[in-house]
């Protein structure tokens, strides 16, 4: 069971992860990149290692998806 | 088409590695490592920290801990020093886009419970999952959010400054009490350790948890303010 959830979840985080590069939207592709961050959070909780997880979950899915939003933000306004 | 088949050579390569790694990898069924068996039987009874990942980061390995947060704080004084704004550069009256009312609303309702989020963390560091280093990058993303939401909005450095500099004054101050009162650098054991498994329990690793978060937290939303303050100089 364990390995079948872990399965999907990388197949998710390769899906992520060709999104994020290929998408034409920068939107999308950020979140992208987030979700691959969140897919390897929950692979780190099923390897046992919940502050690992931690880490990933609140520095790699969280606050680094949220500064690219903040340059994508910024970009668009230098281009108004 | 000579770069792609690289490409693809180079990932195959790879991929191939990682499954010999994946064939080759036997599940252990007995602690093979020394250090790991003495943390696993004696880090409950000397440091009464529910968390065996935070009773090694915080007290056997606290050393380290002093390193990576001086590199944090190395790296934000370098980015206050490399962006930093003369007075006269600044324009404030720039026109800055308005963010839309769903984010501004948003905002209002989420970052406090993310702030209180980020505090439970690294208060409970000592028994649950994670610690200072989470907890404090759950409260720069809730910086983060405030001036997404509120680009005019200024990060004040003299706050940061001050619970910056006191947070890591106490963490050397509560390292240099667990050697003269306990066994060496950051020991936690001059305070009671209390009962094992409570919230005040594990002598000074919550105080220590506490000093890191605060301080992790200001060091990231000080490297935030500044990137948001140099949006408004000239574009030269």
């Amino acid at each position: 069971m364990i390995i079948a959830i872990a399965a999907v979840l990388c197949l998710l985080s390769l899906v992520g992860a060709i999104m994020t590069i290929h998408s034409k939207k920068l939107s999308i592709g950020i979140i992208a990149s987030g979700l691959v961050s969140l897919t390897a959070s929950i692979l780190f909780l099923l390897l046992a290692a919940p502050d690992v997880a931690l880490t990933e979950a609140s520095i790699g899915s969280g606050l680094t998806t949220i500064i690219f939003f903040y340059a994508l933000n910024k970009i668009r306004q230098n281009h108004d | 088409m000579i770069k792609k088949i690289i490409i693809i050579g180079l990932l195959a390569g790879v991929g191939v590695i990682f499954f010999q790694l994946f064939q080759a990898y036997q599940v252990p069924t007995i602690l093979s490592n020394k250090l790991a068996v003495y943390y696993a039987q004696n880090a409950a009874r000397e440091v009464g920290a529910a968390n065996l990942v935070s009773a090694i980061v915080v007290t056997y390995r606290g050393f380290d801990t002093l390193g990576e947060v001086t590199i944090l704080f190395l790296t934000a004084a370098i980015i206050s020093f490399v962006l930093k704004l003369k007075k006269e550069d600044r324009v404030p009256d720039r026109p800055i886009r308005e963010t839309s009312e769903l984010l501004t609303s948003s905002s209002q309702v989420i970052v406090p419970v993310i702030f209180l989020v980020g505090i439970y963390i690294f208060i409970n560091g000592h028994l649950t999952p994670g610690g200072g280093f989470q907890g404090g990058a759950v409260i720069a993303s809730g910086v983060l959010l405030m001036l997404l939401a509120n680009p005019h909005m200024e990060v004040s450095h003299k706050l940061v400054a001050f619970i910056e500099s006191l947070s890591g004054i106490g963490f050397v101050v509560v390292g240099v009490l667990g050697l003269i009162l306990a066994g060496g650098f950051l020991d936690n054991r001059f305070l009671p350790l209390g009962t094992f498994g409570t919230l005040i329990s594990a002598g000074a690793l919550p105080l220590i948890y506490i000093f890191i978060g605060l301080k992790v937290g200001a060091e990231l939303s000080n490297i935030l303010g500044t990137i948001s303050t140099h949006q408004n100089e000239k574009n030269s």
